[in-house]
């Protein structure tokens, strides 16, 4: 038991060690509502994000007080009522990203796989996305549709049309080396 | 073996989490909606308007339960406020409003001095300032005497809105407040009346809340007519719009009103219905 785990430890510790790690220098995650009565876009631009070059690995951490949008008062509704994020004050992404070569120059079509942590509630997911070099630095885009149901997400009948059942979540951020 | 680099795969990706975790600075968290209006039932909440947003509210407040079917429960007879509020940063907002039962045109002015937060900077409670002002033009020629000018028209109040966040469904607030009239009846004697409101909320579903107002005169006036005001409410948002039906024993809706003028208690039905409507509009966008 020990042995393994100090292999484990030892794969760990070489993959930080060898591995290239990047971090979140700007960026923002956005999601867009489209719906008959109004579209809503909101704004996260402090996003927490580490990416593992050599072994694909990703994470994301942001929190959900940190969205801005165009009125205050959706701001306040979608903390308060729909996201509740007094109870669920963040929301997360842990996973793994495929078709990603740490020495190919250009923009590169990659997918990303894992688990998607939004209200309480966690999805298995796997979405497309490109990341481009450029001088050292990547630049991931991605954009993909999130259910709200899937996430426990209740929007009450009298505002239904105010509130799309899937939102497009938009991803753009730029990583530096650490 | 697939198994272990499985475990060790997973092992270093709850790492990269953690890892990111403790990089994040240990941010400040502030309470946010302690209240969902800016009124309690009659009085301030701690809330103050966010920047850019203007909220129209319209309060109503029906005669006493005890006109009884003649009056039809009070529903003849209504006193209403018309106000605005606007808020000029996310922590200052201005306040006018006018007042059919005395004719009074009322002011304020709100300052969210500190929020309640924890994290990097903790602090237990939310503080807001609110100075106001009425200016009450309401014409008594046989009660004015003969050198009554202008000036006395006017009253002020100031206000400590002390407020706790305790849960997200229960918040409870105190309220110091001083009222000053420039002009007072002589049976009623005093100029200054220091108060201590308290208050709350109750959440009873995410666009359902209880609320709850109650002011203690500090030095009554020695007038058993003159009562410390009680007011109940059920706030319902829905949209833009919040929807507040109460039940208090004052028709009026300015501190130096329900505070120094209060008459009705919940006896012998000397007391009324009534609702706030408030609607927001967004006139600067971020």
């Amino acid at each position: 038991m020990k042995k393994i785990l100090l292999l484990c430890f030892l794969y760990c510790f070489g993959s930080f060690a060898f591995g290239q790690k990047y971090a979140t220098e700007k960026g923002q995650i956005s999601f867009f509502s489209d719906a008959p009565v109004e579209d809503i876009e909101a704004i996260n631009s402090v996003v927490g994000s580490l990416f593992n070059g050599s072994t694909g690995e990703i994470v994301y951490i942001l929190k959900m007080r940190d969205f801005i949008f165009p009125k205050a008062l959706m701001r306040e509704h979608f903390n308060e009522k729909y996201i509740e994020s007094e109870k669920y004050p963040k929301g997360t992404f842990q996973g793994k990203i495929t078709g990603f070569s740490a020495s190919a120059t250009g923009v590169q079509n990659v997918r990303a796989i894992g688990k998607l942590s939004i209200h309480g509630v966690t999805q298995d997911i796997d979405v497309p996305g490109t990341i481009e070099s450029v001088s050292g630095k990547l630049h991931m885009k991605s954009k993909f549709f999130v259910k709200l149901v899937d996430y426990n997400i209740k929007i009450p009948t009298i505002i239904w049309q105010n509130i799309a059942e899937e939102v497009e979540v938009r991803i753009d951020i730029i990583y530096k080396p650490l | 073996m697939a198994a272990l680099i499985c475990s060790t795969v997973a092992f270093c990706q709850d790492d990269l989490l953690k890892e990111l975790e403790q990089s994040e600075k240990s941010e400040t968290d502030y309470a946010f909606q302690t209240f969902k209006g800016t009124r309690l039932v009659n009085g301030h909440s701690v809330e103050t308007k966010p920047r850019g947003t203007l909220e129209f509210i319209f309060a109503h407040r029906f005669g006493p339960l005890a006109g009884k079917m003649y009056e039809l429960f009070g529903l003849d007879d209504a006193q209403v406020r018309l106000g605005l509020d606007y808020g000029i940063t996310d922590n200052l907002s201005v306040s006018i409003g006018r007042n059919s039962f005395d004719k009074t045109m009322d002011g304020y002015v709100k300052y969210k001095l500190i929020r309640q937060s924890k994290g990097g900077r903790s602090f237990p409670v939310t503080v807001t300032a609110l100075l106001g002002m009425g200016n009450t033009p309401l014409y008594h020629p046989d009660l004015e005497p003969d050198n009554f000018e202008y000036i006395d028209r006017l009253s002020y109040v100031s206000q400590l809105l002390i407020a706790r966040k305790f849960t997200p469904n229960f918040s409870f607030q105190i309220m110091p407040t001083l009222v000053h009239r420039n002009a007072v009846d002589l049976d009623e004697g005093k100029n200054d009346q220091a108060a201590i409101g308290v208050g709350g909320r109750i959440k009873l579903t995410k666009s359902v809340a209880l609320t709850s107002e109650y002011y203690y005169r500090i030095n009554p006036v020695n007038y058993d007519r003159i009562k410390n005001p009680i007011g109940f409410g059920i706030d319902i948002e829905t949209g833009g719009h919040v929807f507040q039906l109460v039940m208090t024993t004052t028709r009026e809706l300015t501190e130096r009103a329900f505070i120094t003028e209060t008459e009705g208690e919940f006896k012998d039905w000397n007391f009324q219905f009534g609702f706030n409507v408030t609607r927001t509009f967004q006139l600067k966008h971020k």
